[in-house]
Formats: C-alpha cells, sequence, structure tokens
C-alpha cells in the first residue's frame, strides 16, 4: 500500500497540470469564438506555413 | 433560483444592456485605432478568409480577425482610417457592414464574469473528481489510518478550492442578509461551510463521515447552473449591445455655412442642424430652411407623410423624405420629446418588476423550510441522545446537504437555456430572464399595425385604373425621387414591364412632388392640393397630364412577411387579438379585415394605448405586445410580456423583452408554445427535485445519510433534471 504515497501525489499534480492548462486557455481567449475556430480548419490559408 | 441568487440592482433588465445614444456619443470620444464592424452575413469558413484576407491587404489595415459566433470582425488599423473605409472595403467584395462603437462593447464585461464563472467551475471540478476517488476507496472499504490518510488529503484538496469556487455564493448570501432577507444561497452557503467544517472537525477526531466530496459536488453542480444561466444572459446581452451600438448618433451642425459632423450629446439649443433626405431627426426643433415631407409613422402610426416648410415644428425620430431641411434645435438630449417619453417608459412601473419568478417562488418557500428542517434534526437528536452535541451536528449537516438545492439550482437555467438557444435559432432574443415564463402565461395579443404587422413601405393598390401611358409617364416622374410613394410606383411599373415616357426638365419641388414637361404639356406627381385634386382620405399621390383632372394612385401599407400566418398560427391556439394602431380607420379596418383580427381600434394615442392594455390586465387577461414604434412603448411595457422587431426603434427595443431579429413574423407563432413546454418542464423538475427530497430527507432526518447516499442522490437528481430539460431541443 505505501505506492499510494507516491501515485497520490502524481495524480493530483497530472490533475492540476490539466487545470493550469484549461486556465491558461480561458485566459488567452480561446473560448471567444468556438464557431469561427471550428470553421477555420477547413480554410487552407496557412497551410504551408503557420501565420507569421 | 437564478434571479434569487443575484438581487437586481438596475431599474430594470434592459435598463444595464442598453446604453443611451448620449452615453454611446460620450463613450466614442474615445479615439484608438481600433474598428469593430458587425458583418450579418458571414457564415462560413470561406466568408472569414475572404474578409480577413480582402483586409489584410487594405492600406493601413495591421491586422483583423473575423468572430462568427458573434458574427463581427475587430480591425486593428492606423488612427486615419475610419470605419466608414472599411464598410466601403467590405461592400466591394459584397458584404454588408455596419459600424460598432467598440466603447459600448468594451464597456460592457460580459466576458469577464463568464471568464470568473468557468474558472471557478473548472477548479470546482477538478478537485470534486479527485476528493471521488479518494472517497470511492473510504466507501470501498479503506479503514483506520488509511481512511484518515485520505480524509486529511480530501481536507487538503476541498478546502482551498470551497473557498475559491464558492465565492459567488458566499457574496450573494451576505449582500442578501445584510438587508435582512433570505436567498437559495443562504442555505447552499451554510451548507458548504457547515459541510467542510464538521469534516474537517470529524477528520481531526479521525470519525468515520467526512462530506468533502459533497461539499464540492454540491459547489459544482450550482456553478454549472450559474453558468448556463449567465452564458444565456450574456448571448442575449452581445446582441442587445450590437443593435444599441448600431445607431451611431451623429448630426450634421452648419457652423459658418460648412457641416460639421458632431456627436448628438455636442449639440446645443439654437445651433443649426442640416438634416439629409432620408435622415432621422436627431433633435426637436423647428424648420428654418427647406420644404420636405416628414414620416412620423415611427411616433404616431400614421402612414401618411406630413407635409413641412418654414415654422413647422418637428420632433426628434422623425424621418424626412424629400429635401434637405435645415432646423434650429430647440430641445436637445435629454431634453427631447424622444427622450422624455423613453423615460416615462423608464420611470412606469411595469407589471415585470412585480413579476416573482418561478425560482424565486420556490425559494421562498425553500429556504426557510430547509433551515427550520435542519434545526429540527439538530434539536431533537439533541433530545434523543441527551446531549450528544456532534452526533445531533453530523446529522444537521447531511440534511443540510441532503435538501440542498442542486435539482433546484439546475432546474430553471438548464431549461431556459434550452429554450433560449432553441428561439435563437429561430431569430428570437431573449432579454430578461423571467420572459419565457411571462409568455407562458399570454392569452391575449395586442398587435401594433405600422411597422410591426406591416413594414411601413407604401404598395400601389390601384394600378390597373391606369394606361400605359399614364404609367409611363409616372414612371418617368418617378424614378428621379426618393419618395416612398414614388419608389412604390417605379417597383410597381418596372415589375410590368412599363418603359419610362420621354419628360424634359424634371424637377422635384421638395415637399410638393415632380413636374416635367412631356411633349410640350406640363405634367406632375404629388401632393393633392398642389396638383389641385381634392385629397382622399387615404394615402395616395396624384397624376396630372396637361389641363386634364388629376388622378390618384393609392397604396396601402404592405403587409410584413410571415404577418398572416403569425396571426392563423394564434387564431389557431385560441389567443385573443386585438390590433392597435394610431393610424386612420380606413386603413386599419382594412388591415384587420385582410387579416382577420376581430377587434380593432384606429387613432390610439400612446395613452390610449397603454391604457387599452392595462384595461385588459386587470380584467385578468395576460397581454402579449408585439409593437415597434416610439407611440408603443408605453404599451409595451404595460404589457404583461411585449416583442419587437430589430427595425424598431431602440427605445421599443429597450422596453420589450424579446427582440425577433429577422423580417420574418412567422416564427413568432411557435415562440408562446415553446414558452410553455419550457414552464412545464420547469414544474416537472421542481416536481424531481421534491419527490427526490420526500425520500431522502427521512433518511437523513433518522440519521441513516452516509457520504455515499449524499453524493448518489446529488448526482442522480441533478442528471434527472438536465437531461429533461434537454427534452426541450
Amino acid at each position: 500500500m505505501e505506492v499510494v504515497l507516491y501515485l497520490i501525489p502524481i495524480s493530483v499534480f497530472l490533475g492540476g497540470l490539466g487545470l493550469v492548462a484549461f486556465f491558461w486557455t480561458v485566459r488567452s481567449k480561446q473560448y471567444e469564438d468556438p464557431e469561427g475556430d471550428s470553421q477555420r480548419i477547413l480554410s487552407d490559408e496557412w497551410d504551408d506555413h503557420p501565420r507569421p | 433560483m437564478s434571479a434569487a441568487a443575484r438581487p437586481q440592482l438596475a431599474a430594470c433588465p434592459a435598463c444595464s444592456t442598453a446604453p443611451s445614444p448620449e452615453q454611446i456619443a460620450a463613450m466614442s470620444e474615445v479615439k484608438s485605432g481600433r474598428i469593430m464592424l458587425s458583418l450579418p452575413e458571414v457564415h462560413c469558413a470561406a466568408c472569414i478568409v475572404a474578409v480577413e484576407r480582402e483586409l489584410a491587404q487594405t492600406e493601413g489595415v495591421q491586422s483583423a480577425r473575423v468572430n462568427l459566433t458573434l458574427k463581427r470582425v475587430a480591425i486593428e488599423a492606423d488612427a486615419d482610417i475610419t470605419a466608414d473605409d472599411m464598410i466601403e472595403v467590405m461592400r466591394t467584395i459584397g458584404y454588408e457592414a455596419h459600424e460598432l462603437d467598440s466603447a459600448t462593447i468594451a464597456a460592457t464585461a460580459t466576458n469577464k464574469s463568464g471568464r470568473d464563472l468557468l474558472m471557478r467551475l473548472a477548479v470546482a471540478g477538478f478537485a470534486m473528481m479527485n476528493v471521488m476517488l479518494l472517497s470511492i476507496a473510504v466507501w470501498g472499504g479503506a479503514a483506520d489510518a488509511t481512511r484518515n490518510l485520505f480524509h486529511w488529503i480530501s481536507a487538503l484538496i476541498a478546502l482551498p478550492a470551497v473557498a475559491f469556487s464558492a465565492q459567488p455564493f458566499f457574496k450573494s448570501a451576505l449582500s442578501v442578509l445584510a438587508v435582512r432577507r433570505l436567498n437559495m444561497d443562504v442555505p447552499i452557503s451554510l451548507a458548504i461551510l457547515l459541510a467542510s467544517a464538521m469534516s474537517v472537525y470529524e477528520t481531526w477526531l479521525g470519525g468515520e463521515h467526512a462530506y468533502f466530496d459533497a461539499a464540492l459536488s454540491l459547489t459544482f453542480f450550482l456553478l454549472a447552473g450559474r453558468y448556463l444561466d449567465h452564458r444565456t444572459r450574456a448571448i442575449a446581452r452581445s446582441a442587445a449591445e450590437e443593435l444599441a451600438a448600431l445607431e451611431v448618433p451623429r448630426a450634421d451642425r452648419l457652423e459658418n455655412g460648412e457641416l460639421i459632423s458632431v456627436a448628438i450629446a455636442d449639440l446645443e439649443v439654437g445651433d443649426l442642424v442640416r438634416v439629409k433626405p432620408g435622415g432621422r431627426m436627431p433633435v426637436d426643433g423647428v424648420i428654418t430652411e427647406g420644404q420636405s415631407e416628414l414620416d412620423r409613422s415611427l411616433l404616431t402610426g400614421e402612414t401618411i407623410p406630413v407635409f413641412a416648410g418654414p415654422e413647422t415644428t418637428v420632433s426628434a425620430g422623425e424621418i424626412n423624405l424629400t429635401g434637405p431641411l435645415t432646423i434650429r434645435v430647440t430641445a436637445a438630449g435629454k431634453d427631447t420629446s424622444l427622450h422624455r417619453m423613453a423615460d416615462l417608459v423608464a420611470m412606469a412601473e411595469s407589471s415585470k418588476n412585480r413579476y416573482t419568478s418561478l425560482a424565486d417562488k420556490a425559494a421562498g418557500i425553500y429556504a426557510p423550510g430547509v433551515h427550520l428542517l435542519s434545526f429540527i434534526a439538530f434539536a431533537g437528536w439533541m433530545y434523543a441522545t441527551g446531549g450528544d452535541v456532534r452526533m445531533a451536528l453530523n446529522i444537521a449537516v447531511a440534511v443540510l446537504i441532503i435538501t440542498c438545492p442542486c435539482a433546484l439550482g439546475l432546474a430553471v437555467p438548464a431549461v431556459t437555456t434550452a429554450a433560449s438557444g432553441r428561439l435563437f435559432k429561430k431569430g428570437m432574443l431573449i432579454k430578461s430572464s423571467t420572459a419565457l415564463e411571462r409568455l407562458a402565461d399570454v392569452d391575449t395579443v395586442v398587435f401594433d399595425k405600422t411597422g410591426t404587422l406591416t413594414t411601413g413601405m407604401p404598395e400601389l393598390t390601384n394600378y390597373n385604373d391606369f394606361g400605359d401611358q399614364d404609367l409611363a409617364i409616372a414612371l418617368a416622374l418617378a424614378a428621379g425621387s426618393s419618395h416612398p410613394l414614388a419608389q412604390s410606383i417605379r417597383t410597381a411599373a418596372t415589375a410590368n414591364g412599363v418603359t419610362a415616357a420621354t419628360l424634359t426638365s424634371i424637377s422635384e419641388v421638395p415637399g410638393f412632388g415632380i413636374s416635367a414637361l412631356w411633349n410640350d404639356k406640363i405634367v406632375r406627381l404629388g401632393r393633392a392640393n398642389w396638383v389641385g385634386a381634392d385629397a382622399l382620405d387615404q394615402t395616395a399621390t396624384y397624376l396630372q397630364i396637361g389641363d386634364s383632372p388629376a388622378r390618384a394612385f393609392t397604396f396601402t401599407d404592405s403587409l410584413r412577411d410571415g404577418a398572416a400566418e403569425l396571426v392563423n398560427a394564434y387564431k389557431s391556439q385560441g389567443f385573443a387579438m386585438h390590433l392597435l394602431s394610431g393610424d386612420a380607420p380606413a386603413t386599419v379596418q382594412a388591415l384587420a379585415n385582410k387579416l382577420g383580427i376581430e377587434h380593432w381600434t384606429a387613432k390610439a394615442t400612446p395613452t390610449e394605448k397603454s391604457e387599452f392594455i392595462m384595461g385588459l390586465a386587470q380584467s385578468g387577461n395576460k397581454v402579449l405586445m408585439i409593437g415597434d414604434g416610439l407611440n408603443d412603448t408605453a404599451a409595451l411595457t404595460a404589457a404583461h410580456v411585449s416583442i419587437s422587431p430589430a427595425s424598431a426603434l431602440d427605445a421599443a427595443r429597450v422596453a420589450s423583452d424579446i427582440v425577433l431579429l429577422g423580417t420574418d413574423m412567422a416564427p413568432l407563432g411557435d415562440a408562446i408554445d415553446i414558452a410553455r413546454k419550457a414552464k412545464r418542464r420547469i414544474l416537472e423538475n421542481f416536481g424531481v427535485a421534491v419527490v427526490y427530497n420526500m425520500i431522502a430527507v427521512p433518511i437523513a432526518l433518522f440519521g441513516f445519510a452516509t457520504p455515499l447516499i449524499a453524493a448518489l442522490a446529488m448526482s442522480a437528481s441533478s442528471i434527472t433534471v438536465s437531461l429533461n430539460a434537454l427534452r426541450l431541443r
């Protein structure tokens, strides 16, 4: 059972990482235009190289 | 529960959403290189690319980004680029664009509070899942040291998470307690706080039951309800902002013979203002120069344009039809008749403020009941156990948690989200949070005529009375004018393949009509007294050829798309209908007969309109008012619930609960039905909550509740309620 002493902190840490990532997506306004984002993948505008 | 949760500070729900033109004007003084345009027509990936590429290639534009959800584009550009330039660029590639006041949009921080709620929701969800994992181990049989360790880790995750996530409930509970009242957030806060505190105490003593997971799932489910509620209203608000921002309030002031564009807020009494044909009067005033005709339909409902010349008084909101007018300002800003009427509306105590939402009613019974119940549990167990405080407190907390209104918290927002989403897809925008419930009560519908059931655009009725030659002359005369009657003749004649006669020396006499020479005879098209005819009691213009007597082209107001379907739909659903108009009796009666509306009233003043509605309300009817004009605003406010089309004046839109975005009226036919279904779902959801409490409360009262039972009951009821709401789609 000693293994939980490692596993629990690790699982909480990994979950926390996900939470931080979610915070970042909210802060950087990635949920402002869900409809537009779903359409943008259909455009071939920046297919060759990323937007400068 | 949503309405009970946040005490309403604004006088009416719409007041906070729609800034007055003066505010907009004041805000637009802040100059920045940022331009916002509304693009109602963008809808696909190709549109996004086309718009962004075109703008990026325009000189002076640094970047442009389309937001498809809001149908807007935000442009970063050099300071000398104006919105008009950008609108022009959009027009060249075929997109209709309107300037939006970026200051207005930025000033309303809808997104900020939404983002805040979303973060709290995420934290609560994250913590809930982690603690739930540990709890499952405890329920699965972990004992002694392992159980204690798991409880301590749970506490470590749960306490900070609750402190952060549950803040909206704490704040709201404190604010109502400060004014010595109760709302749903009081039992919620109490349950969350007591559950956390009790669990820490139990963990400290190495006890068996800790309710950390319950405290967190409570927070999570309730926050989810609150977030749904917020999002529904944020969508409505952003569209309301957009409508308000569309009317960029500027006027052309005459200064030393030059026209200078200024904000309406800067106009003062005595200034001279030029109003172009087709323009709306920005202020109250007196005409000093020029002749024209005025369309007063938005203020009075009259469809026949009135003649205007020097010394005629004009009111803000009237539309100048034919000639340019110079106006001396007699009242500006807050003193204009338009503004006074809007103020009247704001002051009138509306039935909406008196309406108690279902959620508030439920909270009114629920909150005291819950407190009483858990107090009884505490007192009862103190007596039964002979003073075992720990035991009694444990049971009282279990009762609070079990009764805590997860299902109630989701019951209303889940349904309104689904219903407003469905109405939004049909082109209706719900502005007020209780509008759906009120719409469900409706049994009587009152329509305005001009601009609501009709488009306010005249349609030629006696086309066949004229010969080809007459029509050819009329078409040639009408071709040069922007007057709505002339345009209507033009449309009718061109549609029938008439070619214009050849005329010479055409001249328009603003306010009177058009004259020209045809085969050396004078031909004229215009007002009755100008061509020497007797005026008819309906909208008409008169054609005179040479010396022969003038003949009248008569017009009727053309029906709005879907108006007939709408009236039929309401008739088949059994609503009583009234037509209430400020227009002349002949036209009102004709329309009522055409649509089959039995009751009609003509020549109604704004006061008569609102008194009529209040009369209906006093005899126990729940009235839905559909109107668009300034003369309807008082009636819209007095009605139980009100709808206005997007083309309405902003004062009317502010006064109404629902805005119809498209031009087609037919979607309104389903609105009441959807609202009734929504109300039924809300009541069913309350039923679910009650049934669940009837089972769970005795269990808790007799001390059999465990954290596992609490978690199961809470999740089951929340999911049932959400699924029931989804049936609306």
